[in-house]
């Protein structure tokens, strides 16, 4: 968690007192998969991976899941030298968002079930977003 | 479950008049509000470029150095976004679409032989007052920041 | 003789260029015989990067770029970005802008299906049918060229309020307009609904159980159509709240579910579009809109293909840092996919229709 907070304020991030208007909660990236297991057993379905720039060589990985209209989210803050574990094992659709995170952003993705090895999007130059 | 249900609407289509209209033959009557084409009365603009910062696609070229409102009409998205930041109503949406063209064009409207004339002489006179601002300003104090802000002034105007 | 000949494996490329799909969209078919058992879709034609241009617009002159990621979801994808910037920015808009705004999303949701059903006459070969159901969607596209000045993007919305107010003759003409079309429609959909032809076409076609369906995280018709009641305008954004209305659903899972419960939300559109005309209030159309956004939001809106979402983060500046869009069809392609597994390939150009694909919002 402290590394997590590091990360935080070295990006920019809202500042000041900002209030919370939807339910995330940080969580440091090794903890990742443990956390999705959970609230896969609880029957929650994912609904969407997004990356967000925050500064240079500072990405956070923002994972939303839905039950009925219940939403609630998790985020991971990771860097390029970053190896983030693939949540296509325990959610199997995945695979679309998290190509899309390599292929816009860069980021290496671990153990995907579909990789199409940064040719899902057909970009003039690798990685636009990062 | 039957078949042949859309029997009737298909005799009924065969009798009828056609649902398209004849379009070179009889010209399209566009509504009031439809957005076609972005038109520049030039008489009345002052150049002032904020409808090419707010232009999404970049559409819109305002140079004061050569006194020109470009548009590309083709890269348009008629947004009608320029007609409402326009701070002295010179643009207009006309409510008919750009007219087809072999390429891609740009219209260029230029400011008049007078109009540049006007506009020269008022830049002459504002030139003429900051300098003499200035000069007084430093007669007075020479203090940097005065005429920090009197060069930025200038710059603007400019 | 028994058949013990070796089934032969092939790969079928289906896409980026086919009739039946309007946009780009490519599969791998790996069949067996007759009998598709995998397909593995790929997608990036027409990806323009629009997320990452709002790092270099005004978040105020970013709604008319966010409404033109497509042209028949547009007035949602507007709608989901102000709403979100809205909800950052703590303001309420006046109630004739939500209730103008439903009006304005149930006309796109139906001139979407009606170009759904006129694409789908297309696919099973049925023409007049297809130039029917185009000719209905004319009448739609009439009135909201009246009331907007764009026939299929609106550029009404902006961040507080709406750019453009409507005459009470517009309001009057929209509501003979629903009538009008409430009477035409019904030739179409019966035919739709009731022919034979049309029927052995799509019932028992790409069957998607609902507990499928849910793990896959489909969402929209194709979700209703499996038996899952799940609409998100029963969260009552903008003026739904105050609507009377009960989401459609239907129990097959089948193209002929998908294109009863598309049909079916047809008539609900036109029936909300006549409870707000009804209930129009009077009053401004826009609230002043002061500093930048400062915070992040995720707004979740009903498209007429499902449910959309819309990650504003903000950072104090008038630029904003991210904005995603998470359109319906990116959520339906595993679904798509599962239900082609199995089917015969003269289904599978049905099948993909039957989730609505809309390529060039998926892609952005």
């Amino acid at each position: 968690m402290t590394e997590n907070a590091g990360g935080e304020s070295k990006g920019n991030t809202p500042q000041g007192n900002v209030e919370n208007l939807m339910d995330i909660r940080d969580i440091p990236a090794e903890r990742l998969l443990d956390e999705v297991t959970k609230i896969h057993f609880d029957e929650w379905r994912l609904v969407q991976i997004c990356a967000t720039k925050i500064a240079e060589n500072r990405y956070e990985i923002l994972y939303t899941f839905g039950k009925g209209y219940d939403w609630k989210n998790l985020r991971i803050t990771v860097s390029h030298e970053d190896k983030v574990s693939s949540i296509t094992s325990i959610y199997e659709v995945a695979y679309l968002y998290e190509n899309e995170i390599h292929d816009l952003f860069g980021i290496e993705i671990d153990m995907m079930n579909y990789d199409f090895r940064g040719k899902l999007f057909r970009t003039g130059v690798p990685h636009p977003f990062a | 479950m039957s078949t042949l249900n859309y029997l009737g609407q298909s005799l009924k289509n065969l009798f009828s008049r056609p649902a398209t209209e004849n379009y070179p033959a009889k010209p399209h009557i566009y509504e009031e509000r439809y957005r076609g084409h972005i038109e520049n009365d030039i008489s009345r603009c002052i150049l002032c470029g904020n409808c090419m910062r707010h232009c999404p696609s970049s559409a819109i070229t305002v140079s004061k150095a050569e006194y020109t409102w470009r548009i590309r009409p083709f890269s348009c998205v008629q947004c009608n976004e320029c007609v409402e930041v326009c701070p002295v109503k010179c643009l207009s949406m006309v409510n008919a679409p750009t007219k087809p063209g072999t390429q891609k064009s740009i219209i260029v409207n230029r400011y008049s032989s007078e109009q540049i004339a006007v506009e020269q002489e008022r830049q002459k006179a504002i030139a003429e007052r900051i300098a003499k601002a200035k000069a007084a300003a430093a007669a007075k104090s020479p203090n940097p920041a005065d005429t920090a802000q009197a060069s930025k002034e200038n710059k603007s105007c400019v | 003789m028994a058949d013990n000949s070796i089934k032969k494996i092939s790969i079928v490329p289906f896409g980026p260029q086919h009739p039946v799909l309007p946009e780009p969209i490519h599969l791998d078919l790996v069949l067996q015989d007759e009998k598709v058992i995998d397909a593995l879709p790929s997608i990036g034609f027409v990806h323009r990067g629009l997320e990452k241009l709002v790092e270099k617009r005004d978040f105020q002159d970013f709604v008319l770029v966010a409404e033109r990621t497509c042209g028949i979801c547009s007035f949602g994808h507007g709608l989901g970005y102000v709403e979100a910037v809205e909800k950052i920015m703590h303001l309420e808009t006046t109630p004739r802008t939500k209730y103008l705004r439903t009006m304005w999303a149930e006309l796109g949701r139906m001139h979407n299906h009606l170009m759904w059903l006129g694409l789908l006459a297309d696919a099973f070969g049925f023409e007049s049918l297809f130039m029917e159901t185009w000719r209905l969607r004319e009448k739609v596209l009439d009135l909201l060229e009246l009331t907007t000045g764009g026939r299929v993007i609106f550029s009404v919305n902006k961040v507080g309020g709406l750019r453009k107010d409507v005459t009470k003759g517009m309001l009057d003409t929209i509501m003979a307009g629903m009538t009008v079309l409430t009477k035409e429609c019904r030739v179409a959909t019966d035919t739709f609904l009731g022919d034979r032809d049309v029927q052995s076409r799509m019932r028992g076609v790409g069957r998607l159980s609902p507990e499928r369906a849910e793990e896959l995280g489909c969402c929209g018709p194709f979700l209703r159509a499996s038996g899952v009641r799940r609409d998100l305008r029963l969260l009552g954004y903008e003026a739904y709240g105050e609507l009377q209305f009960e989401p459609i659903v239907s129990f097959d899972g089948d193209c002929y579910a998908r294109c009863e419960v598309r049909i079916k939300e047809l008539y609900q559109s036109m029936d909300l579009v006549r409870q707000c005309i009804e209930k129009m209030p009077d009053g401004p159309i826009e609230v002043p809109v002061k500093g930048n956004p400062n915070g992040e939001y995720m707004a979740r809106i009903e498209q007429p293909r499902g449910e959309a979402l819309y990650y504003v983060k903000a950072n104090g500046t008038k630029f904003l840092t991210r904005y995603r869009n998470r359109t319906p069809t990116y959520s339906n392609i595993p679904g798509l996919v599962e239900t082609i597994k199995g089917a015969e390939l003269a289904d599978v150009a049905m099948m993909i229709l039957t989730i609505d694909p809309c390529i060039s919002c998926t892609e952005r």
